[in-house]
Order: C-alpha cells, then sequence, then structure tokens
C-alpha cells in the first residue's frame, strides 16, 4: 500500500495502485499475482461450494452434507476425493481430442475473470482500463467448452444439452452485457476498481446523500442477477442439464476429473458473477453507502486502508459476495426448472426489452442531471 | 528480436496453424472449432499490438458469438456427431476466393502504408476511440449498423419462408408449435385436409 494512490475524481486516468505491486522488478509481482488469482480461484469457489452443500441440506432436511465432519466441512473433501479416483471414461464413439479439451475450454475463462475482480482496496490483480469488458469478453468464450463437451459426447442427450446450453447463453448474454454497460454510463468508466470508486462519489441528485448503484438502477440489478443465474445455467434455468429429459445434459458422459471441472467452472462463475455484481452495484468494500472503512484515506476512504482496513475490505467484499451465492442457492432451492419456451421468451421479451429501456433512462438521467 | 517480437511470432504460429486447419479438416465441427482458434489468435495479435479494445471486441464478437452461432447451427442441422466427416469437396473454389483477397489486401495494404514506420506502439485509450467511433466516424458506423439490420432482417425472412422445397414437411411443423394455420383456398388449405388427424398430432406433446 505504499505506493500513494491519487485517485482524483476523473477516474478515467485512475490506474489504481494493487498491493501486489510490491518493489519495482518484474518477475515478483508477476509470480504473485499468478498464485493470488490461482488462490482464490480454487479456494473461493469451494467457500461456495461448501456454502451450497450446507444450505441445501438445511434447506431440503437432507442432513448429510451439515453432519460430515465438523460443520459439514468434510463433504467437500469426500466429493473431492470421490471425483479423483473415479474411472475416466471416454465414449468409444466420442471425439477424443474435442472431449478432452471442452472442460478445460470452459474452465480457463472462469479462471481468467479472477485476474481484474477487486476483493478489497487495492486487492487486486490487475485494474484494466477495460476491465468489465475483459470480464465479460472473457465469460463468453465460456460456451464453447459447453458446445464442444455436448458435440463431441456422440450423444443425443449431450447434443440437445449443449445446444440448449447455446441458446440459453446466447439469449441471457444479451440483457446482461446491456446493463453491465448501462452501469459503466452511469460511472464513466469500464475500470471495476474506477466503477466502485465512481459509487462512493456517486450523489442523489441535488442531495449530499451518497447512493450504490443497485438505488438507481435496481432493475438493471435484476436483469443482472436472473441473466447471471441462467449464464451459469444454475436452477431454475437449468433446461441444458435437465435430469428429468436429458440425464445431465452436456455432462452426461464426464467422470471423475472432467467432471469436476465442469462443476468447478460453475461455483467459480457463481463467485465471478457475484463479485461482479457487488462492483457493479453494491458499492465493492464499501461498508454502507457513503460510509468508508475506518482507517482509509485515499480518495474517497477507498485506498490507503493500512492493514485493518485492508482485511476488512477484504472481509466486507467476501462478505456480499457470499450473501449472494446464498440467494443463488435458494432460488435452486425454492424454485422448479423453466420449461425452454418460457426461458426463452423471458430473455427475448422481457429481459432485453426492459434491459434497453433501463440504458435509455439512465442515460437521459446522466446527461440531465 | 525483442521479447515482444517472439511472443508476436508464437501467436501469429498459433493463428496461422489454426487456420489451415481450419480449411484443411474434414470434419466441419472441426473446422468450426478450428475458426473459433484462429479468431481467438487473431485477439491475441491485437493484443501483442496494443489494440486492447479491439482484441477483446474481437474475442466477445468473434468468439463468443459468431463462432458460438456457428457451432450452434452446425449441431442443430447437420453436423454429424461423433467423428464422422462432412467435406464439401470446395477447396479449389476457395483456394480461388481467397487467394485472390489475399493478394488484393495485402497490395492494398503495402500501397496505403507500406513506407510508414512506428517507433513505439502504443494503444490508444477507450475514451478516445469512443470519440472517434461517435463523433467524427458516426455516420459509417450507423450505416454499419443498417447493413447488419438488413442482414438479420433478411436471414429472418429467409428462415420464415413459408413455401419452399419442403412446404409440406413445414407446414406439419407449423401446425405442432401451436400457430393457427390458415383455413383460407389455396394449395395449403388442400394439403391441410389431406393430412390426416393422427399425423398432425404426432410430435405436439414433445
Amino acid at each position: 500500500m505504499n505506493s500513494a494512490l491519487v485517485s482524483p475524481a476523473n477516474h478515467a486516468v485512475a490506474q489504481s495502485a494493487s498491493v501486489m505491486d510490491v518493489g519495482d522488478g518484474f518477475l515478483l509481482p508477476v509470480l504473485l499475482k499468478i498464485a493470488f488469482v490461482l488462490g482464490l480461484f480454487f479456494v473461493v469457489p469451494l467457500v461456495g461450494g461448501y456454502m451450497e452443500h450446507k444450505v441445501m441440506g438445511r434447506m431440503q432436511h437432507r442432513r448429510g452434507p451439515v453432519e460430515a465432519g465438523p460443520f459439514g466441512s468434510l463433504q467437500l473433501v469426500a466429493d473431492g476425493i470421490k471425483f479423483i479416483q473415479k474411472e475416466d471414461t471416454i465414449p468409444r464413439a466420442a471425439d477424443k481430442w474435442v472431449f478432452a479439451a471442452a472442460p478445460g475450454v470452459a474452465l480457463v475463462p472462469a479462471m481468467l475473470i479472477f485476474l481484474v475482480l477487486p476483493f478489497g482496496p487495492g486487492v487486486f490483480a490487475v485494474d484494466l482500463e477495460l476491465g468489465l469488458l475483459y470480464a465479460l469478453a472473457i465469460t463468453s468464450v465460456s460456451v464453447l467448452g459447453v458446445l464442444m463437451g455436448g458435440w463431441a459426447s456422440a450423444n443425443k442427450f449431450s447434443l440437445f444439452g449443449g445446444l440448449r446450453a447455446g441458446a440459453q447463453l446466447i439469449a441471457y448474454e444479451l440483457p446482461l452485457i446491456i446493463v453491465a454497460i448501462t452501469v459503466a454510463v452511469q460511472a464513466g468508466t469500464l475500470s471495476l476498481v474506477g466503477i466502485v470508486e465512481a459509487q462512493s462519489t456517486f450523489m442523489l441528485a441535488g442531495t449530499d446523500i451518497n447512493l450504490w448503484y443497485v438505488f438507481p438502477q435496481f432493475v438493471g440489478f435484476g436483469i443482472f442477477f436472473v441473466a447471471a443465474m441462467a449464464e451459469l445455467s444454475r436452477p431454475p434455468f437449468d433446461m441444458p442439464i435437465g435430469d428429468s429429459e436429458l440425464v445431465f445434459g452436456y455432462m452426461t458422459e464426464y467422470s471423475g476429473i472432467k467432471f469436476a471441472m465442469f462443476l468447478l467452472t460453475e461455483y467459480g462463475g457463481m463467485i465471478t458473477m457475484s463479485a461482479l455484481m457487488v462492483v457493479l452495484y453494491l458499492g465493492g468494500w464499501q461498508l454502507l453507502p457513503g460510509v468508508p472503512l475506518p482507517g482509509c484515506d485515499g480518495a474517497g476512504g477507498l485506498f490507503d486502508c493500512g492493514f485493518l482496513g485492508t482485511v476488512l475490505g477484504v472481509a466486507v467484499t467476501m462478505g456480499k459476495i457470499l450473501a449472494l451465492v446464498f440467494v443463488m442457492v435458494w432460488a435452486r432451492v425454492a424454485y422448479p426448472r423453466l420449461r425452454e419456451d418460457q426461458l426463452q421468451r423471458i430473455s427475448w421479451l422481457v429481459l432485453v426489452p426492459l434491459s434497453l429501456l433501463n440504458l435509455a433512462v439512465v442515460t437521459v438521467f446522466k446527461v440531465v442531471f | 528480436m525483442t521479447g515482444l517480437d517472439v511472443v508476436f511470432v508464437l501467436v501469429a504460429l498459433f493463428t496461422a496453424g489454426a487456420a489451415v486447419l481450419t480449411v484443411t479438416s474434414k470434419n466441419l465441427v472441426h473446422a468450426a472449432l478450428s475458426l473459433a482458434a484462429t479468431l481467438a489468435g487473431t485477439a491475441g495479435v491485437f493484443l501483442v499490438l496494443h489494440a486492447d479494445f479491439l482484441a477483446l471486441v474481437q474475442l466477445v464478437v468473434n468468439v463468443g458469438a459468431v463462432a458460438v452461432l456457428f457451432l450452434f447451427g452446425l449441431m442443430l442441422t447437420r453436423a454429424p456427431i461423433g467423428r464422422e466427416a462432412l467435406d464439401s469437396q470446395n477447396r479449389g473454389l476457395g483456394l480461388a476466393v481467397a487467394g485472390g483477397l489475399f493478394v488484393l489486401l495485402s497490395g492494398l495494404i503495402i500501397a496505403a502504408f507500406g513506407t510508414t514506420t512506428v517507433e513505439q506502439v502504443t494503444g490508444a485509450s477507450i475514451e478516445v476511440i469512443g470519440i472517434a467511433i461517435f463523433a467524427d466516424w458516426v455516420l459509417p458506423f450507423e450505416l454499419l449498423s443498417m447493413l447488419l439490420l438488413a442482414a438479420l432482417i433478411g436471414a429472418i425472412m429467409l428462415a420464415r419462408r413459408e413455401t419452399g422445397e419442403s412446404g409440406e414437411e413445414a407446414m406439419v411443423t407449423r401446425i405442432d408449435v401451436g400457430d393457427t394455420p390458415t383455413t383460407e383456398g389455396g394449395v395449403r388449405a388442400e394439403l391441410e385436409n389431406t393430412t390426416p388427424a393422427g399425423q398432425l398430432g404426432a410430435g405436439g406433446d414433445r
């Protein structure tokens, strides 16, 4: 935190300093960043998975996941061991290379998004000027892995699962990108750190009440949340893997570690989508609207927080992320699966027009006030 | 040779290799996947040349949307599942068109920028790009989007065409998805009357 961040109100030039930037060397910061991103990727989704096990266990009165080990923490370990010792089967008719590559093509983009996500004051690997666009662009590549897996399995259920996934991801990507762009318009920057910064100085027109973007853009937040769940094929949007008709969709033929990679993609996606929502709408690492972290004295109390402030900031961000993950799990338990036509209808006839309207209204307000 | 050159050569080799695979592959889906790799490689080339915005747009539009739609269409219509091959036997024509385009484009680029040297490659900021597109070049930009819109409407018209090579099949499908078929005169009404009721109901429960 020693490299002082001077971030003026115009965040177009803000290239914030990260805690990862130690010294002037090239190799050490880069290695640190790689370790940081990999560590995040392999730890945080596991926390999400642990939470899903426990929450679903409680909500569905299935005691197993709650009882295994202290606080149910060994359930995930047991799952991991099970996945590793399973035989790695490849169907004889399958296209071996494409089949083997598909989980990787799905997993790597999910991993790469962690590069730009800010988890606290200065706690991020890089602050790209185009951070938001980067996150959205990388997300859109994951579909390829799903389509590859669905086709290469040489199985009609898998193929249908892949097709449904492709159609669903294309349909819901559109409203997702439009509402994300709306936030960028309001903030005047595409940098994720810049958006958090812009929220700390965003005031209700004519007053000095600080607001997060979730208040003026609650419609956008709702659309983002629904579209994010659909992008991740999470129930109630899990038509691609609808087990009552397609066995397990594009994952039907996968077993062992490759199946685990698809699962990890989903949990990683839950975390990254939630983290994006926290950054775009929920003020990042701010405690409450207008309440900066204690001990921070950078721009708007967002940077230079000292050790305690930084740790607290990470805790606040993680708390918000896990709260959103909890709601996703809750929705999974509470709602039945949508039919394919309902699913497409919601996106094209409701979410896309609403998100365009949201963009228009926000743009007009931005110019007028 | 600097580190940048090394990276550029590696990315370019990857892209060229994927492009060659795209046109030589006997399997249609493999060709489409190689095309996706080629497009991603092009994004990599842009990235090495400090055109970050272009690279990301290339990724989101061409890899995330175009290549995915390509694969989607292939799987929906004619892709053989698994390892079977499908080949249109159009290599000669394709080579002629691609060769002609290559000569034309490289000639144009060399004629226009052949003598220009760039000392230091720096990327323009997103702000500069935005102002350039929406202030200086807004008319061509809007014209392009009109072109895309026209292509879109044309594609929908083609897809919704009522009489085609498989007119009878199309009509049965229409009834299956719940459209109210027209009862006015003409060939279609006759076809409707002659289609047994059991055939119409078949598949209605999917």
